[in-house]
């Protein structure tokens, strides 16, 4: 029974934390000001295998597992959450999909680009009538002469149009089933496909140096080949993929509600008020203990979970327990390291002004902190 | 071409850094072990011409046990095996006598060049480089900022304080290094989980034929005879800018003979 880490786990946390610190930290700010994605950054990340991490070394991988890629994220989201999700949205949800479903044709053509992060995958499940209840699909793919001719509007997609995106995997109705009830199938799109455009520009909260875009397809034609998995099990596939995605966006918000204790701590040493150090004052102090107590047990929580994960055990109610505590732990460790900094901490030029406007999101993407609730109420046996 | 990487675990320079008021050796217990910075672009630059020429890259380290966790970070930046000299008998070795022991380890090793970084963090004797050529009789080459090998001779560019002198030297031969000559990689995560893999040889002062007489505290050249912490910083001077700030502030580096 133990939480400690392998040393090849240590090893590659602690790779990652200088990068972060070295890397990101200096740059990021600036990035996040101007909106601008951070091409530079994420070739770096690229350069390091952090793309490749959870894949098999003969898809261009780095023969890891998914807690790799948790601890990655939890180390680069402890400096920045825009890298953080560009990485996670990449690699859980661009390349997972054509990984675990794909054909074998498919994943030799995607996956080597992907996982070497020169070229960065998508996936459109969110419509603007469909989030939460995302089996309400409206966008249609119809099979006409040999090809899918996709129709329909996606919303909120992360990494869908950026100079260095490649492909988008959407969910699409194909058909009705026996049942009377919509079959949805998932059909990858590449990038430049006619009849695939990026619709109207988000001005966003936070995240602001990731790339998040509406997606319209009109009419847009792709062979029959690009069907990812089984015809009618679109939905069903991307069930697995997000218990697996909250896993990792729990370790994503324990980075974030990490960074805040961090820079609280080195905040309170520095900052003076009424003759001394306002690390001296049990307020302060208590804040900031409270926040350490929170993501320690977040993280706690999304270890569980992943190691559940590897050894193939059922983990979903686990995984929605970690994304539930990890984003609330985010959004509480974000307002109270605010709060030390005082006015400072509503300036964007601190960290923290940067983790209060990413933290929201993290209640909200990859299944509200509702649906969370709802999927461990079910896995109690309460009614659905 | 077979290149040795002469690896020193220091402490972390972001962490305090102490000596052992028993015998004012440095207490490596009391803070992370890392890669000397300098060793790191030494590695790098092994990695880079091993890409360009073949061969293997040798990790050379003498230190403690917990030195194993810098020679682990040296192969899992893509280094194919390591060396590793640990005895107590080498405990408070002097510069020369590391160098000696350094020396004496290298005969266990095939090289065709010996890369180092200039300096270490720690004691910052910048000397090993020198003492370690001088023991195996070979050509050396300091404070490189580029390297270029042609199979018979390595041709460097020496960093001066006005530019660079362009020397060269038949090999095998021992090259120190300065932070300008490279970039060091990240590891990545199969180098990572292929560094458990690779062999490490664990030398004790006998495998490499060294004179235990010559080596260790008892026998060092250098005596470290007295310490005190540096004193605190004193409070610094403020320039308050009424549109004279800039000729304030090079009037103060004038006085201080930085101009
Ligand atoms: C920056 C950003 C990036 C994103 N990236 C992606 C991406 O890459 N791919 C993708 O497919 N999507 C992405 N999304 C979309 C995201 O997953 C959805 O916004 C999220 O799932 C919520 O859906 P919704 O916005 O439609 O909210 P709704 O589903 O409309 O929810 C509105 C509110 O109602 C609550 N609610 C809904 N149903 C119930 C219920 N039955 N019981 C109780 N409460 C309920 C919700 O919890 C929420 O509070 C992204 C969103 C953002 C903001
Ligand atoms: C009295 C005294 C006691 C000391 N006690 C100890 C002690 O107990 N333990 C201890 O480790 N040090 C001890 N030191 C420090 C030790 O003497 C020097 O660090 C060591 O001899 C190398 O000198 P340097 O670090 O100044 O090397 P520099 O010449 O500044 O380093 C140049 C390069 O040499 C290489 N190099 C240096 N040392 C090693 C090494 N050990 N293995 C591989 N490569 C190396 C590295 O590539 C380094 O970048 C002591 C120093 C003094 C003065």
């Amino acid at each position: 029974m133990s939480h400690r880490l392998t040393p090849e786990h240590e090893d590659l946390r602690r790779t990652v934390e200088d990068f972060a610190r070295t890397e990101v930290a200096p740059v990021i700010g600036d990035y996040y000001e101007r909106g601008a994605f951070p091409y530079e950054v994420i070739a770096a990340m690229g350069r390091m295998g952090l793309f490749g991490l959870p894949f098999p070394e003969e898809h261009g991988g780095m023969g890891g597992d998914y807690f790799a890629l948790c601890l990655a994220l939890e180390e680069l989201a402890r400096v920045d959450s825009s890298v953080a999700i560009t990485l996670e949205a990449g690699v859980s949800l661009g390349a997972m999909p054509i990984h675990r479903f794909g054909s074998a044709e498919q994943k030799k053509t995607w996956l080597p680009r992907l996982c070497s992060g020169e070229a960065l995958g998508a996936f459109g499940l969110t419509e603007p009538g469909a989030g939460s209840d995302a089996g309400g699909t409206r966008t249609t793919a119809e099979l006409v002469d040999g090809g899918w001719v996709v129709n329909g509007v996606k919303s909120f997609i992360t990494n869908s149009g950026t100079d260095i995106t490649a492909l988008v995997t959407v969910t699409a109705v194909t058909g009705t089933r026996p049942d009377g009830r919509p079959e949805i199938s998932a059909i990858l799109v590449p990038s430049g496909t006619p009849g695939f455009a990026l619709g109207q520009k988000y001005s966003k909260v936070g995240w602001n140096a990731s790339d998040t875009n509406e997606l319209v397809f009109t009419d847009c034609r792709v062979p029959e080949a690009n069907l990812v998995g089984e015809r009618g099990r679109g939905y069903a596939q991307f069930l697995r993929i997000l218990d697996e995605g909250r896993v990792a966006i729990a370790a994503l918000s324990v980075g974030l509600a990490q960074g805040c204790v961090d820079e609280s701590v080195r905040y309170a040493g520095e900052r003076s008020a009424f003759g001394r150090n306002i690390g001296h004052y049990q307020a302060i102090q208590f804040k900031i203990a409270d926040m350490e107590a929170r993501a320690h047990t977040a993280r706690l929580a999304y270890y569980d979970a992943a190691s559940r994960m590897l050894a193939g055990e059922p983990f979903k109610k686990q995984a929605a327990i970690a994304k539930l505590v990890a984003s609330n732990a985010a959004m509480d460790n974000a307002r109270d390291a605010t709060q030390v900094f005082g006015g400072y901490g509503f300036m964007n030029e601190y960290p923290v002004g940067r983790f209060y406007r990413d933290a929201k999101i993290l209640e909200i993407g990859e299944g509200t902190s509702e649906v969370q609730r709802m999927l461990i109420a079910r896995e109690l046996g309460l009614p659905a | 071409m077979n290149i040795v990487v002469l690896v020193k675990q220091v402490p972390d320079t972001a962490t305090e850094r102490k000596l052992d008021p028993a015998d004012s050796t440095v207490d490596r217990a009391a803070s992370d072990g890392v890669i000397n910075e300098l060793d790191e672009y030494a590695i790098e630059e092994a990695l880079l011409l091993k890409e360009k020429h073949g061969g293997e890259v040798t990790i050379l380290s003498a230190g403690p046990d917990q030195a194993t966790d810098s020679i682990r970070k040296a192969l899992s930046m893509g280094a194919d095996k390591a060396v590793h000299l640990n005895d107590a008998a080498l405990h408070g070795s002097d510069a020369l006598q590391t160098a000696y022991a350094l020396a004496q380890a290298l005969g266990t090793v095939e090289y065709d060049l010996v890369i180092l970084g200039s300096e270490s963090t720690d004691a910052r004797t910048g000397v090993v480089g020198a003492a370690l050529a001088e023991y195996l009789g070979l050509p050396q080459l300091t404070l490189a900022n580029k390297v270029d090998i042609d199979g018979t001779s390595v041709r460097i560019q020496r960093q001066t304080d006005e530019g660079y002198d362009v020397v060269e030297a038949t090999l095998p031969a021992v090259v120190s290094v300065v932070e300008k000559i490279n970039e060091p990689r990240y590891p990545s995560f199969k180098l990572i989980m292929a560094a458990k893999k690779k062999p490490v040889a664990k030398l004790g002062a006998a495998d490499a034929g060294i004179d235990t007489a010559r080596v260790g505290l008892a026998n060092a050249t250098t005596e470290v005879v007295d310490f005190a912490a540096a004193p605190p910083r004193a409070a610094g001077t403020v320039v308050k800018d009424e549109g004279n700030g800039g000729v304030q502030i090079a009037d103060y580096l004038a006085a201080k003979k930085f101009l």
